[in-house]
């Protein structure tokens, strides 16, 4: 029997050796996607291009403003004098951000009062204005503790006056530069292999019959049993070497750590490629042509990619699509592959995901096989 | 040319577009899939983020710091720990995202000195949610802070004088409530265009390569420019028509503002449609099978569109190489020019930049496509 399935193995890897668009697929596109996702992929925000109205001109609005030049959150890109300008500035998208001081501004904070900074913020990229609006405001805060502190030292507050009175200390765990690379590494490195093996997968027995040679196997000796993991272990194998290789890639490229243990790693990316031969056969057994596995691959794959996390958290969907977020391997694997390399972490707080992983690899194959037996009938 | 011609091979091309199921797929159902998928699925705002609360003290003041953060709609109080330990395994197993320790001395140091620090640990293995929970939960105890310095009384029991020097007064413009759905949804209309008009176009040449109707085509007297013509012209109106159905959906459906002109958003879409359509046909005319042809087209059009046209990821966040490389990006106009009109209401002339670097890009893929295609069968 092995040796059966042993010569199926052989075929398909000579068959992938002589195809030389299937060696570039599997060897090019996963290391640009890796660059490009690396390069592209951030939700960071660094130097906000940002417009200031300074209508006051004392030494206080110069100094919380210089705190806004100085900061490598926002960057000054245009003095404005009037309005308009900020207007235009903003509606042009020359500047995300606009900082308005009024005449009056000074005075106010002189006298113990408190005064407004006016800020404009170009919310078309919610994202990116509600983390610049965070910083404004840490910005300005720190600002405004500083001169409350001054005020109070100087005798010039009144005599019951405070200062600010709780402070957060916040201490990100895990990424604590919260480095962006950290996150969408790791997850490129899912998601290419759970494209690449499903398609890889599908189309290779779709195009046995299409080409025909499916019944001349069908012919042999083979049973299908046989015929069904001589057509996958290759594909195994690929999916191992293909995480090897991506994730080095990203590893070395990108410099992100690994802190976990390879081993549970290992664990975890045999148990997603259950998965994903699964689903590659059962795609296979849908459809006749490659053109249809390419089509209907395109229909499962995309809703996986899309609800597995991978850069919309799962916790803010509506709650049906969190739901179906469960049956989704690549949501299993992200957790993995994110808490092996990020968090260090081990099976004690791994394990629920490779459980879920473990039923859907061995529902999905299970259920491959049996529609695999029929479709040879 | 000759228009009959011309005619005849867009009648045959609708033809083999409406017999071929998977076409009719990827041209009605994949916009009404993407559209509910990303628009449902794609957010970035952050509701219930679960907590775990670790509260040292347990007084008055302590409780009713946390109260807030129960209340806040951004949050929710998963867990009640313990000891340090219990914190670390809630992280760990991603029960918890945020951690809030309140120390044992905490509402002592704020009769004291007036002054008191709450920890807060947060997993930043998703940094953009890190990122923003800091800031929300910065802004909780912040409100804690200006209310309770507000009842805080002196020895005397006389008021104690609250000052806070500035105040921050945001107004975001645009987009009032930030909400990532009306970032993300007006975005996706070019992520569908790019995926039926490549997706679709790109199998035009190849299926008739692959099913041997080519030296059929050749034989007639169609020329080069009436084949390229006729058979991306059913497609063009495919693609008008999604972009009508995401317009309407987007707006009816998903309640995103639609504030510019729609006469300038069909210029633009036809713009971008012209470019795509352009690279599916010289993809087809080059690659002779059809699943090649396929992830070809995907490989040059999607891509760029989900990664460097700034539909979700900001451009001016990229290393500066990268955004050069943006500027090559065709989606990349685009997609700016989708955003400005549905959200900033901006009009064809404020859009004249965008609208003539997609002209540039359109007429040198038409160029090249033209000539792309020649009558032998080599």
């Amino acid at each position: 029997m092995f040796d059966r399935i042993w010569r199926i193995v052989i075929k398909e890897f000579i068959e992938l050796k002589r195809d030389k668009w299937a060696r570039f697929r599997l060897i090019v596109p996963p290391l640009v996607q890796m660059l490009v996702f690396g390069y592209a992929a951030t939700f960071e925000v660094y130097h906000v291009s940002t417009v200031v109205l300074d209508r006051d001109q004392t030494q206080e609005s110069r100094e919380l403003l210089s705190r806004f030049t100085f900061s490598d959150r926002f960057r000054v890109v245009e003095t404005a004098s009037t309005d308009a300008e900020v207007a235009r500035a903003i509606d042009r998208s020359d500047a995300a951000v606009a900082l308005v001081i009024h005449p009056g501004f000074a005075n106010l904070l002189r006298k113990g009062q408190t005064a407004p900074l006016q800020v404009i913020v170009d919310g078309t990229n919610s994202n990116t204005a509600l983390i610049a609006l965070g910083y404004v405001d840490l910005i300005a805060g720190q600002y405004s503790a500083d001169y409350a502190a001054d005020l109070v030292r100087r005798g010039l507050a009144g005599a019951n006056a405070k200062p600010v009175v709780v402070n957060l200390e916040t201490r990100p765990w895990y990424n604590p530069d919260l480095n962006g690379r950290w996150f969408f590494v790791p997850g490129v490195v899912g998601t290419l292999t759970l494209v690449l093996i499903v398609s890889l997968t599908a189309s290779a027995i779709v195009r046995e019959r299409e080409v025909g040679t499916l019944e001349q196997l069908m012919v042999s000796p083979l049973r299908p049993v046989e015929l069904i993991l001589g057509k996958t272990v290759p594909f195994f194998l690929i999916g191992l070497a293909e995480v090897a290789l991506v994730a080095g890639f990203g590893m070395a490229w990108f410099r992100v750590p690994f802190f976990g243990n390879p081993i549970i790693l290992l664990l975890g990316t045999v148990l997603f490629l259950l998965s994903t031969l699964g689903l590659g056969i059962l795609i296979s057994t849908v459809c006749k042509t490659q053109q249809q596995a390419f089509a209907s691959n395109f229909f499962v794959l995309n809703p996986m990619f899309t609800l597995s996390g991978f850069s919309f958290p799962i916790s803010s969907m509506p709650n049906v699509l969190q739901w179906l977020t469960y049956l989704d391997p690549l949501r299993y694997y992200l957790v993995v592959i994110r808490g092996t390399f990020v968090k260090g972490v081990g099976l004690d707080a791994l394990w629920p995901d490779m459980l879920g992983m473990a039923a859907l690899g061995t529902g999905l194959l299970g259920l491959s096989i049996l529609r695999f037996r029929k479709s040879l009938d | 040319m000759k228009l009959v011609r011309l005619k005849a091979m867009a009648v045959k091309e609708t033809l083999q577009v409406w017999r071929d199921p998977f076409s009719l797929l990827i041209a009605l159902l994949m916009p009404l899939m993407q559209m509910l998928l990303l628009g449902y699925g794609v957010s970035l705002d952050i509701k219930h983020l679960p907590v775990c609360v670790y509260d040292r003290e347990a007084s008055q003041d302590s409780q009713d710091l946390l109260k807030r953060f129960q209340a806040s709609e951004y949050f929710e109080i998963v867990q009640v720990a313990d000891n340090y330990t219990e914190i670390t395994t809630s992280l760990d197993r991603g029960r918890c995202v945020l951690a809030i320790v309140i120390p044992p001395d905490f509402t002592e140091r704020l009769n004291d000195s007036g002054a008191s620090t709450v920890q807060a640990i947060v997993d930043a293995t998703d940094t953009n949610t890190a990122n923003i929970a800091m800031g929300y939960a910065q802004a909780v105890v912040g409100g804690f802070s200006t209310d309770a310095q507000i009842s805080a009384t002196d020895a005397q029991g006389r008021p104690l004088q609250f000052i806070q020097p500035v105040d921050v007064e945001s107004r975001v413009w645009f987009n009032e409530d930030l909400s990532s759905r009306n970032f993300i949804i007006p975005g996706i209309i070019a992520l569908i265009m790019a995926l039926v008009g490549a997706q679709l176009t790109s199998l035009t040449i190849s299926r008739e390569w692959e099913r041997g109707t080519m030296e059929l085509l050749v034989s007639t007297p169609v020329s080069p420019m009436e084949v390229m013509l006729g058979k991306l012209a059913p497609y063009f109106l495919i693609g008008l028509l999604d972009a009508a159905f995401c317009l309407v959906f987007g707006v009816f459906w998903f309640d995103v503002p639609f504030r510019g002109d729609v006469a300038t958003l069909f210029l633009a879409t036809s713009l971008f449609l012209v470019v795509v359509l352009g690279i599916g046909y010289l993809v087809s005319v080059k690659i002779k099978s059809q699943v090649g042809a396929a992830q070809m087209g995907l490989l040059l059009t999607l891509l760029p569109t989900t990664l460097l046209s700034g539909y979700a990821f900001p451009i001016d966040q990229m290393p500066p190489l990268v955004q050069g490389v943006t500027y090559l990006v065709f989606a990349r106009y685009y997609v700016t020019a989708l955003k400005a009109l549905f959200l900033k209401g901006s009009g064809i002339v404020d859009l004249a930049p965008e609208l003539l670097a997609m002209v540039a890009y359109a007429a040198v893929v038409a160029f090249l496509a033209a000539r792309a295609f020649r009558k032998n069968l080599d």
